[in-house]
């Protein structure tokens, strides 16, 4: 791995860290919990770079795994908690 | 030999229960069993010729060898003279019950308590074993609660027994601490030869808190003051049990105690100050105390409280006349004080009360009673005629004041008080003495405050409290009669060498006999002019009486244990988190601090890179931010936040299983708050007092810096080679894997995973169960 490709990857993983950093800021100060979902749903996104940056520079594949589980589980996370802040509750017990 | 001697009364109450169904009702149990002390005391009587020839008995079985305790017996002249008194009065007594507790009371209970004391009290002035003596007086303790409870449905009595108890149960385990030093302190657990190392115990810094100890579970059980409390009480169970226990044997233990060590103490200043300072206090406040009680069997308690002290006393003065003097009315109190009882016991049968004021002028209507009393009463006060015993230990008793032991030291500037004292309590004595007997046989007669038309005893009632008269009677007249047989052997065994001394009734007109005439003036005088002086009644006992003070006692004890255990158990579970994190912290950074185990070493530090940094920086934002949330979903994403910078972090170290676990149970979490967040209350804002809101950071700062420092240490110290490089190296050899996480969780340590498993499965069925059965019952009520 050329040391040019290497740099481009340590500085992208700076800048999605800085970015999950900014988006702490939202989910803390965040006025509405809306936001703090959408926030921490976007964190979610930024882990599936970092991870894919990290296993690029470990030059491994074993990392792989965790990305298509961490795009499944925000996914999860995400829709809980929207239909927690829409209804109230999560399983509806009358479905008619 | 002596084994089978103590089990019998246990065997014969063993024996009473199994056939409890079967005894007929026709005729009184206590013919039964009253056989069992009779065929004791013949077989002591056997032994007695032995024993006077100086050669004790012995018997040993071995009990706990691997610590050095047997079942060790021993028959000597003082083991003698008590095995006499507890059968020989244990037989009167039986065949008194006989007629006094009618067949409709639960008498195989009665026989069994009974018997069993009576076993254990046998076992008790025989064992030459610490430890099997220590057995054998909570068994005394126990026996005693049991025939003092007798009349369970009475609150009195049940008081009483618990009273009584508590008391000599607490005596009782200070022997046993004391019992415990003197096994240390010689490395034995028999009396002989603990005995036969007097010296180097006498040197050794334990010897004053065994003489202490023991001393106190002897006062408790003798009823020494302050201890007496427990005596009068007591008075609540049957007078057949009052007349033993009470004035003949248990409360002779604690004398028997003192008596059998006091070989080992004697010689001690503080053995002298304590046990003859205590015994005369406890002889004039006794026999103080006695004038002033209405009820008859409260005199005799008061009275046996008082001679209890006397005889205690004259053990503590340690000269040769005073131990025979000692063992001389250890004898004559039991003739005179079971006689006492029992009659006490007839007056109660035959006119319905106890109480000397309703009575009156019985003489005529119990003319045998009357002068049974007559006997025992004028012996008790130490009148000076030749037919009573009781005047013969009296004036034994005032001669041994005279000459107290030499002492040295204050215990020289105290000893002569003790006359003075002597003649103060049996001043009282001679008061209390002719109040019962006036107050009870003369005087008026009240017929109309008696329950029933008094008359004289039935036959049978009468025999065992004739046959003790008959010994103070045959005592008073012939005293060397049991002097060679029986009181120089006893006198002998206390003193370790033997005491010959003659009884007489006339010495000639020395010290004793003036302190005996000053008694019998100044007595009669007191007696007659009794309601003049009796208002002190009201100023010197007053609100200091050793009743109040365990009440008092008792009171504060609960009310304190209360408040205790109320101030920190409020039901509150915040605090009892902080008290628990509060004494972890304690303890942990205690011991760090005591051992020096904090340390700090940069060696084996990694170089830290930035996304770590950010990726920290903003957990640690976000679990800052939590505890600041209003809203439970709020602070639920917020924590979010940890839990996803916690699963980066396991990226950036590479653990991609961890990372994939992590994630999982992040997210699960997230999903069970939400599930269950609208089952829960509005969340409301803290409305703890700012004061303990502080106290609350203050706490959690210091676990949070403890545990960091702990951390910090641990991974400066490292001790060992880690275990590691053998996964890393035979995962695939060993484990057929290269997965070392994994191959390390199935294979090579994969009984914990089993377990995570089951607790997992635990788990599952404890929400499953909880859910259903909250369902069920719901039904269940709407049903």
């Amino acid at each position: 791995m050329s040391s040019w490709f290497e740099n481009v990857v340590t500085v992208c993983l700076i800048v999605n860290c800085l970015s999950v950093l900014l988006l702490v800021y939202r989910v803390v100060w965040g006025p509405s919990s809306a936001d703090r979902a959408v926030a921490i749903d976007t964190i979610g996104i930024n882990l599936i770079a970092i991870t894919a940056l990290v296993s690029i520079r470990l030059n491994t594949i074993d990392l792989h795994d965790v990305i298509l589980l961490i795009g499944i589980l925000t996914f999860i996370a995400t829709v809980a908690i929207a239909k927690f802040l829409d209804r109230g509750v999560l399983i509806d017990r009358d479905r008619n | 030999m002596f084994l089978y001697y103590i089990a019998l009364p246990f065997i014969a109450a063993f024996l009473l229960f199994l056939f409890s169904r079967s005894l007929s009702k026709t005729f009184h149990t206590g013919w039964l069993v009253a056989i069992v002390p009779f065929v004791l005391f013949i077989l002591f009587l056997t032994n007695s010729s032995e024993i006077s020839e100086g050669q004790p008995v012995a018997s040993l079985t071995n009990w706990i060898p691997s610590m050095g305790i047997q079942l060790s017996f021993y028959l000597d002249g003082l083991s003698l003279l008590f095995t006499l008194l507890i059968t020989g009065i244990g037989f009167l007594v039986v065949l008194y019950s006989v007629f006094y507790l009618s067949k409709k009371e639960n008498l195989i209970h009665f026989y069994i308590y009974l018997l069993l004391f009576m076993g254990s009290m046998l076992g008790l002035v025989m064992s030459d074993n610490l430890f099997v003596l220590y057995t054998f007086w909570e068994f005394t303790s126990i026996s005693s609660f049991l025939l003092i409870g007798f009349w369970s449905h009475r609150a009195r009595s049940v008081y009483g027994a618990l009273k009584s108890m508590m008391i000599t149960v607490f005596g009782g385990l200070c022997m046993l601490g004391g019992f415990l030093l003197l096994w240390v302190a010689t490395d034995t657990t028999s009396i002989r030869e603990i005995i036969s190392q007097k010296e180097e115990l006498m040197a050794s810094p334990l010897f004053m808190p065994i003489l202490l100890l023991v001393l106190l579970g002897a006062f408790s059980k003798s009823a020494q003051f302050p201890f007496h409390t427990w005596l009068p009480d007591a008075m609540e169970a049957p007078t057949p049990v009052s007349a033993y226990l009470h004035s003949a044997t248990m409360v002779k233990a604690g004398i028997y105690l003192v008596a059998r060590l006091s070989l080992l103490f004697s010689g001690s200043d503080l053995f002298f100050l304590c046990v003859s300072g205590f015994g005369l206090v406890t002889l004039c406040w006794g026999s103080f105390m006695a004038v002033r009680q209405t009820d008859l069997k409260g005199i005799l308690a008061f009275s046996t409280i008082s001679q209890l002290g006397m005889i205690m006393s004259m053990l503590g003065f340690g000269s040769e006349a005073a131990i025979f003097a000692a063992v001389f009315h250890i004898f004559n109190h039991a003739t005179f004080k079971g006689s006492l009882f029992m009659v006490a016991g007839i007056v109660d049968h035959e006119t319905g009360t106890r109480d000397i004021r309703k009575l009156g002028g019985l003489m005529t209507f119990m003319p045998i009673t009357a002068t049974l009393a007559f006997f025992g009463t004028f012996s008790m006060a130490g009148f000076p005629l030749p037919i009573f015993n009781g005047f013969l230990s009296k004036e034994m008793f005032f001669d041994a004041s005279l000459q107290t032991a030499s002492p040295s030291g204050l215990a020289r500037q105290t000893a002569p008080l003790f006359p003075y004292l002597a003649v103060l309590g049996s001043i009282f004595t001679f008061v209390y003495s002719m109040y019962l007997f006036f107050g009870t046989f003369r005087g008026k007669v009240q017929l109309h405050q008696l329950e029933k038309k008094p008359h004289e005893a039935p036959f049978g009632m009468l025999i065992p409290p004739f046959l003790l008269v008959c010994f103070i009677v045959v005592i008073g007249v012939l005293p060397n009669l049991i002097n060679e047989r029986l009181l120089a052997p006893a006198a002998g065994a206390i003193a370790g060498n033997s005491i010959h001394i003659h009884v007489a009734f006339w010495h000639g007109i020395k010290p004793p006999l003036i302190m005996s005439l000053i008694v019998v003036t100044a007595g009669a005088l007191l007696f007659v002019f009794k309601r003049y002086w009796e208002i002190i009644y009201r100023y010197l006992p007053g609100k200091l009486s050793a009743d109040k003070a365990y009440q008092a006692f008792l009171n504060r004890l609960l009310r304190a244990a209360k408040k205790i255990t109320g101030s920190y158990m409020t039901g509150s579970l915040s605090l009892y988190l902080a008290i628990i994190v509060l004494f972890l912290v304690c303890v942990t950074a205690g011991m760090m601090a005591v051992t020096g185990g904090f340390a700090f070493s940069t060696a084996d530090l990694s170089p830290v890179k930035w996304p770590e940094v950010i990726t920290g920086v903003s957990m640690l934002i976000a679990a800052v931010a939590t505890i600041f949330m209003k809203r439970r979903i709020a602070a639920v994403i917020v924590i979010g936040v940890v839990g996803y910078g916690l699963s980066l972090l396991f990226v950036l170290f590479r653990a991609p299983d961890l990372a994939l676990t992590q994630l999982i149970i992040e997210t699960v979490t997230v999903v069970l708050f939400l599930l269950c967040f609208s089952h829960l209350p509005v969340m409301k804002p803290n409305s703890k007092p700012l004061r303990s809101r502080v106290a609350d950071v203050l706490i959690s700062l210091a676990a949070g810096t403890l545990i960091t420092l702990v951390a910090i240490s641990s991974h400066s110290s490292k001790w060992f080679q880690p275990i590691s490089d053998y996964f890393v190296k035979t995962s695939y050899s060993l484990g057929g894997g290269k997965n070392i996480v994994n191959v390390i969780l199935v294979d090579f340590r994969g009984l914990d995973t089993m377990f995570e498993i089951t607790v997992l499965g635990l788990a599952a069925l404890g929400i499953y169960g909880m859910i259903k059965i909250r369902l069920r019952k719901k039904g269940g009520m709407e049903q």
